[in-house]
């Protein structure tokens, strides 16, 4: 019995331990300097101007947003939190047309302003209203604003010309940072492109331009007892293989954007349980975009016969495993509820997993339309995924159409020129990266006036289509209007086509605590939450 | 005392008898000889010969296809073999299933074309402007002489990049990026020594007689310059064929799916470096090899052209 009691008492004892070890190892630890690498350069520092991660990355940290996406449950297309905001995002009043905010009272500025909802007035009315001459990069995402007030000075009213389930999301958009309407006022709008002073996690100390962006914590911070890293450096990386050594030897933690996997797998067994591996589908996609107003391509059997000769099952299967694409979709992001489901997708141009048949089916409308292809696929000179992608699409058109392709990469600047002024391309690659899950947003690039469809051309059928969507405000409507689109923007009138969509792989030393995988390279990038379990 | 009309027949027999001599020793021999008292050269000579032949017939020499993908292979290890094609894989298969060994094969062409071509007109243009620098002197020889101090002041592949930046990538631009920055050094060497010729008589003699600037150059100065002009020719060829690899390496030179020594070094060095490495392996013995060749070669033709060199 003595033996026995002794044996539970030692059972007990362990659970206990184990339970207690489990609790104080998930228990946030504070203290160190979170490195990391990024990819690409700092453009400027103005979120309100700049798209790339090579901005975000860095410069995210120092700022706050009025609401974001949970930080806890990023992979949510739906759950946003507020950031300076109080209490839960409002569901919106008088049929959706009007949301109203309060604004925390605790937060400051870094040279120790406080903030009040006159600046998050300033700021929004910055980005949905930009005075002429003023750069405003997510202006069109805000469509449906009709006015913003600041009630007093701690709430802040969004009124809408009509509801729409695209105003939240686009609200938690990482890029939206608060400024203070006092630089504004007296700075100017340009000011934040050189100079930073946010109500962030982080403080800037130091930018040394092409090495390295420091940052230290912020002890006013809004969150108490959060940042929990004492400071963060970001450093600058562009070579894959330099970012990828930096975390094999610990020079670096983590890089947020993404490995291809076959560096996942080096890293995992070189490493082992030091290397902890995120994955996650990516609201990023490659696409394919014939130049409308260029011969072949203005016939739209020739361009739907360029989409029927992609085996996008066959080159998910391989490619995932050399490059950074995966998942076979439609125009909307894999795993909303607004996306085609695999049955939805076969009954589209380039889609059947019979590929002899899509692909005869393409050689017909060649034939019917006299046309041998000949011609130049315009790619940007970023090996992942583009060039990868890129090579394939090319012995794609060759094996199922005959065609004679030759490639025209071009570095970043030119490549952006190409599609935007220069507009000389026969077919070009093409991409739809975007932050929050937003897929009413999201989808405007295949309209005929959104400023990034680079083809050239579009479908009347598709923009009234896509009028009526915009304005529905019943989900199931959404989706079935959604379908429409979709059938018309990427197989009926074949403005573009989807290739593949990326698949996002984090891995980063386990160490590095409190950060989870988002779809979006742009998400889930203040650090606040982030531990060192050193 | 022998009479002189007798020695004059004496001398002229023993002319005749070496040449009689000379012209009995077989080709082979001489070459044979040749590739003794130059061991190293005649080696380079012996890789250029195979890799001359590889781009010729590289259709006859390899049986999978240079650019098609075969996913199912992709990164196959060597000796794998296809079941399909009843093939093997010699050198092992890149990240899209094609066969290195048939790219490599492939990609002579690319080399030696690119190579080829930059060297000869580059180091051609080089002479003329380097010739004609010497000839005129003056006002025209300071201007270009200080255009070919500009353009020597820049490295060779920064100057490349400039252009292909310029330009953009593709074949056709490498060409161009590689070739402008031959062409100062080339004219800058053969201008040394158009500057001797021109001091001796017989140019004077030809512009007395009236030859037109155009004849002295190709016919009298040119001639006589052909010895630093075939050095510059061949030393050329390796850094063009090194060039065109390091362009198509970072991505400005050859695109795929074209195969390109430096391009398939781009595609695999990387990223399958540790799991993978004979995507990365094969390239670039197949460059170092050229080079190595062709500056070996370079070397053997100097020395022949320029025995004071030899002792250097």
């Amino acid at each position: 019995m003595t033996h026995l009691t002794t044996k539970l008492a030692l059972t007990a004892l362990i659970g206990a331990g184990l339970v207690f070890g489990s609790i104080a190892e998930a228990a946030p630890k504070s203290g160190g300097v979170l490195n990391y690498v990024v990819g690409s350069k700092i453009p400027s520092y103005d979120g309100h101007v700049e798209s790339t991660f090579g901005m975000i990355h860095p410069i995210r940290p120092f700022y706050s947003t009025l609401i974001r996406v949970n930080p806890s449950n990023p992979a949510d297309p739906s759950d946003f939190v507020c950031d300076v905001c109080e209490g839960d995002v409002p569901k919106g009043e008088e049929g959706g047309t009007k949301f109203t905010f309060k604004i925390r009272k605790d937060v400051k500025f870094h040279d120790g302003t406080p903030m009040t909802a006159h600046d998050v007035k300033a700021t929004m009315d910055k980005v949905v209203f930009p005075p002429k001459g003023v750069a405003s990069n997510r202006k069109a995402f805000f469509r449906a604003v009709e006015s913003i007030t600041a009630d007093n000075d701690y709430q802040i009213t969004f009124k809408l010309k009509f509801p729409t389930g695209t105003f939240i999301p686009a609200l938690a958009l990482p890029f939206n940072f608060i400024y203070s309407k006092k630089d504004l006022d007296t700075h100017g709008y340009q000011w934040h492109k050189k100079n930073i002073n946010g109500t962030g996690p982080f403080k800037f100390v130091q930018h040394q331009k092409g090495s390295f962006v420091e940052g230290v914590k912020n002890p006013d911070y809004h969150f108490k007892g959060q940042p929990y890293l004492d400071g963060i450096k970001a450093i600058s990386a562009p070579k894959l293989a330099v970012r990828v050594q930096a975390i094999r030897g610990d020079r670096a933690a983590i890089e947020f954007r993404g490995f291809p996997p076959k560096h996942r797998d080096d890293l995992v067994k070189a490493l082992g349980d030091k290397i902890t591996v995120q994955e996650s589908d990516w609201n990023c996609v490659l696409m394919m975009t014939p130049n409308h107003k260029v011969k072949p391509f203005d016939d739209v059997r020739v361009r739907r016969a360029l989409t029927l000769a992609i085996d996008r099952w066959g080159g998910s299967k391989y490619l995932s495993r050399i490059a950074i694409v995966k998942t076979v979709g439609g125009v909307v992001y894999p795993n909303h509820e607004f996306a085609a489901t695999p049955q939805e997708l076969s009954k589209l141009a380039g889609y059947s997993k019979d590929i002899k048949g899509s692909r005869a089916e393409a050689k017909k409308l060649l034939k019917e339309a006299g046309v041998n292809l000949n011609f130049e696929l315009h790619n940007r000179g970023v090996d992942q995924p583009y060039k990868v992608v890129g090579t394939w699409l090319i012995d794609q058109w060759k094996k199922g159409l005959g065609a004679k392709v030759k490639q025209r990469v071009q570095p970043s600047p030119p490549f952006y020129a190409t599609l935007r002024k220069k507009k000389d391309f026969d077919v070009s690659i093409d991409f739809n990266c975007q932050s929050v899950i937003n897929p009413i947003a999201d989808i405007t690039k295949f309209l005929s006036t959104a400023g990034n469809n680079y083809s050239q051309g579009g479908d009347a059928k598709a923009d009234a289509i896509y009028a009526k969507l915009e304005k529905s405000a019943d989900p199931k409507e959404q989706r079935a209007l959604i379908r429409q689109y979709e059938k018309r923007v990427i197989d009926d009138a074949m403005v573009a086509a989807i290739t593949l969509w990326w698949y996002k792989i984090n891995p980063h030393r386990s160490y590095v605590k409190g950060w989870k995988i988002a779809p979006s390279h742009y998400l889930n990038q203040h650090l606040d939450n982030v531990w060192l379990d050193k | 005392m022998t009479p002189p009309s007798e020695t004059a027949a004496a001398e002229i027999e023993v002319e005749a008898d070496f040449e009689e001599l000379a012209e009995k020793k077989p080709w082979y021999i001489r070459t044979i000889e040749m590739a003794r008292q130059q061991p190293l050269a005649a080696s380079g000579f012996v890789i250029i010969i195979i890799m001359l032949l590889m781009a010729i017939f590289a259709d006859l020499l390899t049986f999978f296809p240079s650019e098609d993908n075969d996913l199912e292979y992709m990164l196959a290890e060597p000796g794998t073999i296809h079941s399909d094609l009843e093939l093997t894989f010699l050198l092992g298969a890149d990240q899209f299933g094609r066969d290195l060994l048939t790219r490599i094969v492939y990609g002579a062409r690319t080399a030696l074309f690119v190579g080829f071509t930059c060297a000869i007109i580059g180091s051609t243009l080089g002479l003329i402007l380097g010739v004609a620098s010497a000839y005129f002197g003056g006002w025209f020889d300071l201007v270009v002489q200080r255009v070919v101090d500009v353009v020597m002041a820049f490295p060779l592949i920064i100057l490349a990049l400039a252009v292909v930046a310029t330009l953009g990538p593709g074949t056709q631009n490498v060409i161009i990026a590689i070739t402008i920055p031959f062409i100062p050094q080339c004219a800058r060497v053969v201008r040394s020594n158009a500057l001797a010729i021109r001091e001796i008589p017989y140019v004077d003699a030809a512009r007395a007689l009236g030859f037109s600037n155009a004849r002295i150059i190709m016919r009298h100065m040119v001639p006589n310059v052909m010895a630093p002009y075939l050095i510059m020719l061949t030393s050329f060829l390796g850094q063009a064929i090194l060039l065109e690899a390091s362009l198509s390496y970072l991505g400005m030179g050859v695109q795929e799916p074209t195969p390109a020594w430096g391009l398939m070094l781009q595609g695999g060095a990387e990223e399958f470096a540790e799991s993978a490495p004979w995507v990365a392996i094969w390239p670039g013995v197949a460059i170092s090899l050229a080079v190595f060749a062709f500056n070996l070669f370079g070397d053997g033709v100097r020395d022949t052209l320029d025995p004071k060199l030899r002792s250097r």
